[in-house]
């Protein structure tokens, strides 16, 4: 007796070009590389710091190369999209649920949203933006 | 009940996530405002010096850079198994490694101020 299961073939390196929804998967996916390098550069930053003035001042010098910039802009980029998406995903992850009547999704997230302006304008206004 | 280590791995990635979300957009408009010339009056020596020296300020700056280092360790892993780097094993035993590393040296420099 002879049985051919069925194997779905599934091509390990260009899977996700299939479905618009797995690029967007992908496309968050991304960010994490990004992210990942600016927390490399923030433990840097922290070197610098403790290393003195001099060092520090050649630290925020350094920051200013054409490449930097164009890092930094990734990482802003890849940074906001993470976020959005996660705050976007948090009404999923943990519904809130009041008597028999769940809190509307758009609810949750929605305060996500508004504790993160609050945070960024917070520590804008502490780092003497404005 | 079977125990499994994945609520270990699973927690500070789950916290670095929110700390990502809520925390690095706008670190990374701070140092980019600094790289276009408009440097916030909070990114001088002084100030950034004054605020790593305290004991909170130590605390959030490690709590911010040892959790978002975890997490994108964890998504890095993650990223490379779905690009098809399936030497799982291997890939998680380098980054996770590579987060620990980097959030000790950062708790040695925080201290060092």
């Amino acid at each position: 007796m002879s049985r051919r299961p069925l194997v779905r073939e599934c091509p390990p390196t260009t899977w996700y070009f299939r479905q618009p929804r797995y690029l967007r998967y992908m496309s968050r996916e991304i960010t994490s590389i990004f992210v990942g390098a600016y927390c490399v550069l923030l433990v840097v930053g922290l070197q610098r710091l403790a290393a003195g003035p001099a060092a520090w001042e050649g630290f925020l010098q350094a920051l200013r190369t054409p490449a930097s910039i164009m890092f930094q802009f990734l990482a802003l980029v890849a940074a906001v999209y993470h976020a959005a998406t996660w705050f976007n995903a948090t009404q999923k992850a943990m519904p809130v649920q009041i008597g028999e009547d769940f809190v509307p999704g758009s609810v949750i997230s929605g305060a996500h949203y508004v504790a993160w302006a609050v945070l960024s304008l917070a520590i804008l206004y502490l780092a003497g933006v404005f | 009940m079977a125990k499994s280590h994945k609520p270990v791995v699973w927690f500070p990635f789950a916290a670095g996530g929110t700390v990502i979300a809520f925390f690095i957009p706008v670190i990374v408009l701070l140092t980019l405002m600094t790289a276009l010339g408009h440097v916030p009056a909070g990114l001088g020596y002084e100030r950034m010096h004054a605020f790593a020296a305290s004991g909170l300020g130590k605390l959030i700056i490690f709590g911010v850079v040892a959790l978002s280092l975890w997490s994108s360790a964890h998504r890095l892993r993650c990223t490379c198994f779905d690009f098809g780097l399936r030497a799982d094993t291997l890939v998680a035993t380098v980054l996770y490694v590579a987060a620990i590393v980097g959030s000790l040296a950062s708790a040695i420099f925080l201290l060092r101020i």
